[in-house]
């Protein structure tokens, strides 16, 4: 027969028993919503977190101090004070960088009026701009001038304006209070639309001079003002290596470590989005791989259907054996029928994956949402993922049907 | 048309061999009806089912219409019945999920040919010849048992097959229509020379036959051929 007919015909046969093909059908539709639905936020998130590490400026390398370990118990990464102003000027000194810039974080309550926020407080040195890839909205950033004055000087970020002024036209010249000291706001940052943990429009800067005077606590060590991490702007993509590998020769030296037993560590933007990334490939084919377990499930589904067909309809393929069908047409027959039922379960999961996948990219996690991304290719795999179960748990049940003798078939009632 | 030599089925059941034909001879002319009788447990069940290709005998030689039966294997078997043997059976036998027309049509959906016009136009032609022309779209459940019987008739008729094989074809139907089947079946004969060998306990249809074969313990009773 062909294709079309014994298309037909699996279409007509499915018909007669509505409801248990709706329900064969659902098993796998849950299968594949759940893998392109997974591997869409899987995803998303994955594009998100890089867009997010790169809106923090390009071609960057990050000095941070290292763990302390005292009498052999370590303690988190970044929480020794060992990093000071006098390393970020001697990294200046290396070659292929463009621009350095020491920064100090904390977070401070800003207050202007009767409305306040909790944002990160950055003291940043006036290379920050460079460095951060930063674009003014309004006003000017913080000066030399500034930083050598210990300023009472503040810059917004997007949406700290807009939480404290309702926008941000005519913020700049008006005073806020961060931790209760009065600052002039010179300057609103444009939004980059960062979400989540690293959102860049949720901070405001200060000079760093002025945060190590006021707000850190002047902690020092050897003689210099400690600093919670130096940002390097490299000038270009192909140097972030050799630059990676000069300043952690640079550091060792200075803080007299060996290999292995640093008290900082030197990584680039790269390396920060790969691990980002891996992490999140990790997180798709760990979701799609459970996602897969429920396919396989309806794939057992199918098998489980289609051998009660085959024992039911024992008289109909004798007859049809009777009346001249050979094996392949009654292996063909049972096959079809239980690749509509797992096609169809996979063009109907794909639609509701992708419907899922949105649904999912509504809901906020801490403040941000994820935008799912629903590829062809996913829901081409997915599709042709599920043609595959219905082939592999189809041959056995088919198989069965067509090795039926046809005297003994058409004796069975 | 049909010649059997020295015929035998043995059925294996687990260790113990069961012989079900003992050597059986005869032959079947073009046109020709015959009728096979005999109580149950004669062995014409297993006689019927080699007749038409549904089985293979133990030893022994089958020709059909010219071609040995006895070596082929299953897709050949398959193709054979297709295309020489319309089979009658006493249940009717019909797919209740498709129209009369698509039951009529069946055979020859496994005619290799994938002609479903013709095949749509041959079954309508059959269906309207055997009366039930008004019935094509109807479900065989909604038709009465004549009407069924007449369905596997059309079915059996479809694809011009040489030999018709009727096991008890009125089995199932009370006398008067059972009668009207026999009487279709014998016109068939009559008008398109189509050889009938029909199953039957009834004594009545099997007068009607030029020929009765009648088996006993495997055995033909009535001499060669009778």
């Amino acid at each position: 027969m062909k294709f079309y007919r014994l298309f037909l015909e699996a279409l007509e046969s499915l018909n007669a028993n509505k409801m248990r093909s709706m329900l064969t059908v659902l098993g796998i539709v849950i299968g594949v919503a759940a893998v392109i639905a997974m591997i869409s936020i899987g995803r998303g998130a994955q594009s998100s977190i890089s867009s997010q590490i790169e809106s923090m400026g390009t071609n960057l390398v990050y000095v941070s101090p290292g763990s302390t370990s005292e009498s052999g118990v370590q303690s988190a990464a970044g929480s020794a004070g060992t990093l000071t102003l006098d390393d970020a000027e001697a990294l200046a000194s290396l070659p292929n960088i463009v621009a350095v810039s020491s920064q100090t974080s904390n977070f401070a309550q800003v207050v202007y009026k009767s409305q306040n926020t909790r944002t990160r407080l950055m003291g940043v040195t006036p290379d920050y701009e460079t460095v951060g890839s930063l674009i003014l909205e309004d006003g000017v950033f913080i000066s030399v001038d500034d930083q050598k004055a210990r300023s009472l000087v503040v810059v917004l970020g997007s949406s700290v304006a807009e939480s404290l002024f309702g926008g941000t036209g005519g913020v700049v010249g008006q005073k806020v209070r961060l931790n209760g000291q009065p600052y002039e706001v010179i300057g609103v940052l444009a939004s980059k639309g960062g979400t989540g943990f690293m959102n860049q429009d949720d901070q405001v800067f200060i000079p760093l001079s002025t945060a190590l005077y006021r707000l850190v606590g002047g902690f020092r060590f050897r003689g210099s003002s400690v600093i919670s991490q130096i940002t390097v702007k490299v000038s270009s993509a192909d140097v972030v290596d050799q630059v990676v590998n000069d300043a952690t020769l640079l550091m060792r030296a200075r803080h007299e470590t060996i290999e292995g037993a640093d008290d900082f560590t030197v990584t680039s933007q790269e390396a920060t989005i790969d691990a980002a990334t891996q992490v999140a490939d990790t997180m798709t084919i760990f979701l799609g791989g459970i996602a897969g377990i429920s396919l396989a499930v309806g794939g057992i589904g199918i098998m489980n259907i289609m051998l009660t067909t085959v024992t039911e309809r024992t008289h109909e393929i004798g007859l049809r054996k009777a009346i001249g069908a050979k094996r392949r047409d009654i292996l063909l027959q049972f096959l079809v029928e239980s690749v509509v039922l797992s096609l169809a379960g996979g063009l109907i999961g794909a639609v509701f994956g992708w419907g899922a996948a949105r649904l999912v990219g509504q809901i906020e996690f801490s403040g941000s949402t994820i935008t799912p991304v629903v590829g062809l290719d996913s829901v081409l795999l997915a599709t042709l993922f599920s043609m595959a179960v219905g082939l592999f748990f189809g041959i056995y049940p088919a198989t069965r049907a067509s090795r039926l003798q046809p005297v003994e078939a058409l004796r069975y009632e | 048309m049909i010649e059997v030599q020295d015929l035998t089925k043995t059925y294996r059941l687990g260790s113990v061999e069961v012989p079900a034909l003992c050597g059986i001879s005869f032959r079947i002319e073009r046109g020709e009806v015959v009728a096979i009788m005999g109580q149950s447990g004669s062995g014409k069940s297993t006689l019927m089912n080699i007749l038409g290709c549904l089985d293979l005998p133990t030893s022994g030689q089958y020709f059909l219409d010219g071609k040995n039966i006895a070596g082929m294997n299953e897709d050949e078997l398959a193709a054979i019945r297709n295309q020489k043997v319309g089979f009658v059976f006493q249940q009717f036998n019909l797919l209740p999920r498709m129209t009369v027309l698509r039951n009529a049509e069946l055979p020859l959906m496994y005619d290799g040919k994938n002609q479903y016009k013709e095949a749509r136009q041959r079954a309508e032609a059959i269906l309207s010849a055997v009366g039930l022309a008004d019935r094509m779209d109807h479900r065989p459940t909604e038709l009465s048992g004549g009407e069924q019987q007449r369905v596997a008739i059309a079915r059996a008729l479809v694809n011009e097959p040489a030999l018709i094989l009727a096991d008890e074809p009125t089995g199932n139907l009370d006398s008067r229509t059972g009668a009207e089947i026999i009487s279709l079946l014998l016109g068939l004969n009559k008008d398109q020379g189509l050889t009938l060998v029909i199953v039957t306990h009834d004594p009545a249809i099997a007068s009607k036959a030029q020929r009765v074969i009648r088996l006993r313990d495997g055995l033909i009773e009535n001499g060669r051929g009778g």
